[in-house]
C-alpha cells in the first residue's frame, strides 16, 4: 500500500501542486489525470524518491521514503517498476541487454537463465526474437514494451508508467493499454499510470486521481467519475468525448 | 548566488562520488570502457598533439636563437624542457578537455535529459558510482599515460623538426635534452597531468549529470564544460608553477 500525505512540491517560486493526499490499495491500478503541465510526472517521481517534496510524505509500508538512508532507498527502489515516457532505454546497448540490465547487476542468475527470463520477459510484451536489435531501431510503440519487459523483469511490486500512449497511434496505444491490464493480472501488482489520454483511464483503470488547479482537485474509482459534476473534471473529460464515444465506458475495467 | 550554488552541487557530486567508489562491483565494467575511451581513443591526437608542439617549438626556438652566441644544443635543451615541463601537459589538458570532456558531458547529459539517469536510479543503481566515478577514476589514471606520450612524441617531433630543417643534428639535440634533464621535470608533469584529468573529467561530469532542457540544454552544458575545463586546467597549470617550481 502506497500513502501519499500533504505533498507539497514548488521549484523555486513556481508551486507545481500543495497538500496531495491520497491511498493506492495493493492490486489497485490508479490513472493520475491532469492537464499537460499540471505536474502528473513530478508526483510520480516522488512515489519512489526520484525526486524530493518541499513538505510531506508517501509511506510505503509503514515508512516514508524520504527518511529512508541511500542503501534502503536503493533497495525500496528495486520494488519498483517505471516505464519512463520516452521508454529511458539505454542506447549503447540493444534491446536484449536493455531487459537484462536490472538482472546482470542485481541477481546472480547464470547467462542461460537471464537469457531465459529476458526471452519471457520480451514475449510478455509481445516482441518475440527482438533481442538483437539497436535500439535506434525500435519503433516508439516497441520501445514502450522493451522499457516496459526491463520494468517488470526484477518482479516489481510496484509499477509506474508515465504517459504510457503518448505519441502513439490509436491501435499501439491500445496494445499498450491491454499490456498493463494484462501485466496488472498476471503479476498480481499495483500500478499508477500517469496520463491524459481518457481512453487509457477507462481502459487499465481503477480509481482516478485528477490534479488541477494546482491541487489534487478529485480522488475516486472510475464508476464514480462518471456520475459526478465536477465541473473542471467533467471539462477535462468532456475534451476527451469523442475518444469516449468510440471506446464504451461499459467497457471499463471497474472493481 | 549562482556561482556558489554550482559550486555546492560540484562539491556534494565529487562528494557522493569519493563515497561511492567504494562499490567496485557497479562501476568494474565501465572501468575499463572509460579506460579505453579516455586513453586509447585519445592517442592519435596526443600524438599529432606531442609531434607538432615539439617541432613548432623547435623551429621557433631556433629562430629565437640565430644569433651565433649559443650552442645549438641549447635548443634541444629549451625544446624537451619545455615539452616535459609546461606543454605536453598543458596542450593535451586543453585538446582533451575539447575530445574527452565534451563527450562525457554529451552522453551524461543526453541520459539525463532522456530519463536514463532516473531509470538507473529507479531500479536502485547509485547513478553517481556507476556514471561519474569510472569516467573520473579514467582520467586520473589515463592522462598521466597520456602525458608520457605527448612528451616522447614532443622531444620526438623537436629532433625531427631539427634533423629535417637542417637546424641541428639529431644527437645534439639529444645532447642539449639529456644535459638538462631532471628528474622532478617529468614529476612535475605526471603532477600535472594527474590533476589536470581530474579537472576536466570532475568538471564535464558535472555539467552533463545536472544538465536540463533537452538537446538545448545539452549543447549549452556540453559548452560549458568545455570552457571551464580549458579555464581551469589553466588556473591549476598556473595554480601548480607557482607551488611546485
Amino acid at each position: 500500500m502506497i500513502q501519499v500525505r500533504n505533498l507539497t512540491k514548488s521549484f523555486g517560486t513556481n508551486l507545481v501542486w500543495e497538500n496531495v493526499s491520497f491511498d493506492i490499495e495493493a492490486g489497485e491500478t490508479l490513472a493520475i489525470i491532469g492537464k499537460s503541465g499540471s505536474g502528473k510526472s513530478v508526483l510520480l517521481k516522488h512515489l519512489n524518491a526520484l525526486m524530493y517534496p518541499d513538505a510531506g510524505e508517501v509511506i510505503i509500508d509503514g515508512r516514508c521514503v524520504f527518511d529512508l538512508r541511500y542503501g534502503e532507498l536503493r533497495k525500496m527502489r528495486q520494488r519498483f517498476g517505471i516505464l519512463f515516457q520516452g521508454a529511458a532505454l539505454f542506447d549503447s546497448i540493444n534491446t536484449f541487454e536493455n531487459v537484462a540490465f536490472p538482472l546482470r547487476y542485481f541477481t546472480n542468475q547464470s547467462e542461460s537463465e537471464i537469457r531465459d527470463h529476458v526471452e519471457e520477459a520480451l514475449a510478455m510484451v509481445n516482441l518475440e526474437g527482438a533481442g538483437p536489435k539497436a535500439t535506434s531501431e525500435l519503433s516508439g510503440g516497441m520501445r514502450k514494451r522493451v522499457g516496459l519487459a526491463r520494468a517488470v523483469i526484477l518482479k516489481p511490486d510496484y509499477l509506474l508508467y508515465d504517459e504510457p500512449t503518448s505519441g502513439l497511434d490509436p491501435l499501439t496505444s491500445s496494445e499498450i493499454n491491454e499490456l498493463i491490464v494484462s501485466l496488472a493480472g498476471t503479476l498480481d501488482i499495483t500500478s499508477i499510470v500517469i496520463t491524459h489520454d481518457m481512453h487509457s483511464v477507462l481502459e487499465v483503470a481503477e480509481k482516478v486521481a485528477f490534479i488541477d488547479e494546482k491541487k489534487l482537485s478529485w480522488f475516486g474509482t472510475v464508476q464514480e467519475m462518471q456520475h459526478q459534476d465536477h465541473p473542471q473534471l467533467m471539462k477535462f473529460v468532456r475534451a476527451s468525448e469523442y475518444q469516449i464515444q468510440t471506446k464504451p465506458i461499459s467497457g471499463a475495467k471497474i472493481g | 548566488m549562482d556561482a556558489i550554488k554550482q559550486f555546492g552541487q560540484y562539491s556534494q557530486l565529487l562528494y557522493q562520488a569519493l563515497r561511492s567508489s567504494t562499490e567496485f562491483s557497479t562501476y568494474r565494467k565501465n572501468l575499463f570502457h572509460e579506460f579505453v575511451k579516455v586513453g586509447y581513443e585519445s592517442i592519435p591526437i596526443i600524438m599529432l598533439t606531442g609531434v607538432f608542439t615539439g617541432a613548432v617549438l623547435t623551429l621557433q626556438t631556433a629562430y629565437q636563437l640565430d644569433t651565433g652566441l649559443y650552442p645549438t644544443y641549447i635548443i634541444g635543451a629549451i625544446t624537451s624542457q619545455s615539452v616535459i615541463i609546461e606543454l605536453a601537459a598543458v596542450i593535451s589538458g586543453l585538446v582533451l578537455a575539447g575530445k574527452v570532456g565534451a563527450r562525457i558531458s554529451t552522453e551524461l547529459g543526453t541520459m539525463r535529459v532522456s530519463e536514463q539517469i532516473d531509470a538507473l536510479e529507479s531500479m536502485g543503481f547509485n547513478s553517481v558510482s556507476f556514471l561519474v566515478v569510472p569516467r573520473i577514476l579514467a582520467g586520473i589514471l589515463m592522462f598521466p599515460v597520456l602525458y608520457v606520450a605527448a612528451a616522447s612524441l614532443g622531444v620526438f617531433g623537436g629532433i625531427l623538426a631539427g634533423a629535417l630543417d637542417g637546424i641541428l643534428p639529431a644527437a645534439e639535440f639529444m645532447k642539449g635534452a639529456r644535459a638538462f634533464f631532471f628528474a622532478e621535470d617529468v614529476v612535475f608533469g605526471f603532477v600535472k597531468s594527474f590533476v589536470f584529468g581530474f579537472v576536466i573529467t570532475s568538471i564535464s561530469c558535472f555539467k552533463g549529470y545536472f544538465a536540463f532542457g533537452g538537446a538545448e540544454g545539452v549543447g549549452t552544458a556540453t559548452t560549458k564544460a568545455t570552457v571551464l575545463s580549458c579555464v581551469y586546467v589553466l588556473l591549476a597549470d598556473f595554480i601548480l608553477a607557482a607551488i611546485l617550481l
